[in-house]
């Protein structure tokens, strides 16, 4: 009875030093010193900045701010299966050092972003693909799915084996407005084509960058007789882009940047039929711009094609042939006389 | 006789420190080398770690992060002291985090009630999903390492299958999660400045206690650590290492079940992207390193927050991000290593104490023969 007695006087003088020792000392955001302008805090999602892709659009915002406005850029990147607190805690790190903007770019810092930006009502936030629900933060949004519409029907157009594939990163609403837009696209312009479908996960942020895997899927669905594939997937897509580029007479499409231009897919360009973009640099660069001229851009923004949020890259010449129909397409949906699903 | 125990307890002891001061050194050392192969300043690098490490709000977040990790190391190690390597935690811990979060999205029941239930929850589909692995291996002879680690794969394919708008979910934005949980479903939070530490602490406490008093001080640890130690010895002392296997796989599981719930409880109060796939393997890294001992593993869930949390800033300063893995991993490698080392030094020594005394007696004996 005693040894339990002591037990209990010991955990509980544990418990309660713990708790003391937890609340003493200055905390890093007193002593973090120097809140002059230092630039743009930009975090990226995981992949980095030389995703090719999604991230990569978002360095090219930052990257013309470098040139144009003079700022300076302060990257940090995210890794694979991290929590809420260690996102927290990157764009926390980035506020607290004086950088202005703080840029999250990915929906995974729609949650963290806005609640960081309660702690520095100072400081202007921004968050590509996700809303905002504070004062001082930026959402942006893309329309993605009418991008996703346009390069359907250029798949559509290009596939002599009327069979054409899709490979989302990750099964969540954000991808499936890809792919919802994909299919529409494709079956408005020929509804016999046949679509296969498939996510690299379920629902682990790993589908954007495990290249591996969307290049054993691509091998699948190329040789199940699909010929054009459209890989939603940030980084991964370099893998499915490589293994379509091995075989003859079959077409990637590209996402969020211009992948024909991108150096590291240099070798795979001649099979990067188009890609769908999405002008994620064009909002990054005009949110810099407005902290700049101390006029903040804050709240919701959604850029569509209407206002070349999103469009099609023409790179490499390769839908120079079917360009007619995209364009009376994308007039379509301007002028709302299509209306593109956004889930499947 | 007295004064050999006397000895022998002082060598225990300096050889107990020895094993965790030999991997703390090495370790430092290791990545002191990776770091400088980087072309940075490795001593400058651990001075952030501790300046930045021990600020007071690093102190809070450490621990809210350590809590997640030391349920799970608990629920690895339950398994470890059998003998059953349940790399499974992961997937338990998911599904149990996701089915709670959905009972308890959808339930509205005052906090005397509603916690509980969400926790109960968590725990028993944490346990049904360890202990399908359970009954394989006692039924079909299944590994249960094959079994957990695909029942893992399996686990983030029913979470994505249910995860969605016209099922389990609601859309938010681009993203789905489960229904909030009312406010009656939030646990405490403890104040301190600047930002509180989780209550859900006391749960990794209690959890703590439990496994320090079931595995070492009732009959059912010890048939446990014995079926560990050695399968046809406990069952020729009369233990039924079958239903043994079930059992602890259905503990481990539970207690698996018990890792979202911080996070659920007192941070998401949803499941949708705050439920990473990899903490389960984290606690297996975190046993190895608390030698499945209750304080052991405490100290290296900390270890481990703090290390997340100076990660961060070592970037922030320009250090490759990955750095903070290199050096984890260079940890548990250490331990386990210098563990080995001292465990065969000790070894040696007593072996060649023994032998002296042999000798010694030997002589001693032949001696008592000449005088005769």
């Amino acid at each position: 009875m005693r040894r339990v007695t002591q037990l209990v006087a010991a955990v509980s003088a544990a418990a309660a030093l713990a708790v003391t020792a937890t609340a003493c000392g200055e905390s890093s955001t007193e002593s973090a010193g120097n809140k002059n302008k230092k630039g743009v805090g930009l975090a990226f999602d995981v992949g980095g900045r030389d995703d090719h892709s999604f991230n990569e659009a978002a360095a090219r915002g930052t990257d013309r701010a470098e040139k144009k406005l003079g700022t300076n850029t302060k990257e940090m990147t995210a890794g694979n299966n991290e929590t809420e607190a260690t996102r927290e805690q990157r764009l926390t790190s980035l506020a607290e050092a004086g950088y202005n903007p703080v840029i999250g770019v990915g929906f995974n810092y729609g949650k963290s972003i806005n609640k960081v930006a309660k702690d520095f009502p100072d400081t202007t936030f921004g968050v590509v693909d996700s809303g905002s629900t504070q004062k001082n933060v930026s959402g942006m949004t893309f329309a993605e799915h009418e991008a996703s519409y346009l390069v359907g029907v250029a798949a559509a157009k290009k596939t002599k084996n009327k069979k054409v594939a899709f490979i989302g990163g990750v099964n969540n609403a954000l991808i499936q407005k890809f792919e919802a837009g994909y299919v529409k696209g494709v079956k408005d312009t020929d509804p016999k084509i046949k679509i296969e479908t498939d996510y690299l996960y379920k629902e682990s942020d790993k589908g954007f960058n495990d290249p591996a895997r969307a290049k054993s899927m691509a091998k699948g669905m190329l040789s199940r007789g699909n010929d054009v594939i459209y890989s939603a997937a940030g980084q991964s897509g370099a893998g499915s882009i490589e293994e379509v580029s091995k075989v003859k007479g079959a077409w990637a499409i590209g996402v969020d940047s211009d992948q024909y231009r991108q150096k590291g897919l240099e070798k795979y360009r001649d099979a990067i039929m188009t890609s769908a973009v999405k002008n994620v640099d064009v909002a990054v660069f005009e949110l810099i711009k407005s902290v700049q001229d101390g006029k903040p851009l804050t709240g919701n923004q959604t850029f569509s094609l209407k206002e070349d949020g999103v469009s099609v890259a023409t790179s490499g010449g390769h839908i120079d042939d079917v360009k007619d129909d995209i364009d009376k397409a994308a007039k379509d949906i301007v002028d709302g006389k299509v209306k593109v699903p956004s889930k499947p | 006789m007295s004064r050999l125990g006397e000895k022998f307890t002082k060598e225990k002891v300096l050889l107990a420190l020895a094993a965790p001061l030999l991997a703390l050194v090495a370790a430092f050392l290791l990545s002191s080398v990776v770091i400088a192969a980087t072309g940075k300043d490795p001593l400058h690098a651990f001075v952030v770690m501790i300046d930045f490490g021990s600020k007071s709000d690093s102190q809070v977040w450490i621990i809210n992060k350590a809590i997640p990790y030391y349920l799970s190391a608990a629920a690895v190690a339950i398994g470890f002291r059998m003998n059953l390597f349940n790399i499974g935690v992961d997937g338990q811990y998911r599904v149990a985090a996701f089915f709670a979060a959905v009972v308890g999205g959808a339930l509205s029941l005052p906090g005397v009630l509603q916690i509980p239930v969400i926790i109960l929850t968590a725990m028993a589909v944490g346990a049904v999903w360890a202990g399908i692995a359970g009954v394989l291996k006692t039924t079909r002879g299944v590994s249960e390492v094959i079994t957990t680690i695909m029942l893992n794969s399996i686990a983030g394919s029913l979470i994505g299958y249910f995860l969605s708008e016209d099922r389990l979910a609601v859309k938010d934005g681009n993203l789905f999660h489960t229904p909030n949980l009312p406010a009656s479903g939030h646990f405490f939070t403890i104040p301190t400045d600047p930002k509180p530490v989780y209550g859900t602490v006391l749960i990794a406490v209690v959890i703590g206690l439990a496994y320090w008093f079931v595995l070492g001080r009732t009959r059912f640890g010890f048939d446990l650590r014995a079926v560990g130690r050695s399968e046809p010895a406990a069952a020729a002392s009369g233990v039924s290492v079958r239903r043994m296997v079930v059992t602890s796989m259905l503990l481990s599981g539970a207690v698996a079940g018990l890792v979202g719930m911080p996070t659920l409880l007192n941070e998401s109060f949803n499941y949708g992207t705050d439920f990473p796939a990899g903490v389960g393997f984290t606690g297996i890294a975190i046993a190895l390193l608390g030698r499945n001992h209750p304080l052991g593993m405490a100290f290296s869930a900390l270890l481990w927050g703090f290390l997340e949390r100076t990660g961060i800033q070592l970037e922030f300063e320009e250090y490759a991000q990955e750095i903070v893995g290199v050096m984890q991993g260079v940890i548990v490698l250490s331990v386990v290593i210098a563990y080995e080392i001292v465990r065969r030094y000790g070894l040696r020594i007593q072996q060649r104490r023994v032998g002296a005394e042999l000798a010694a007696e030997a002589r001693t004996g032949e001696k008592a023969e000449v005088g005769a």
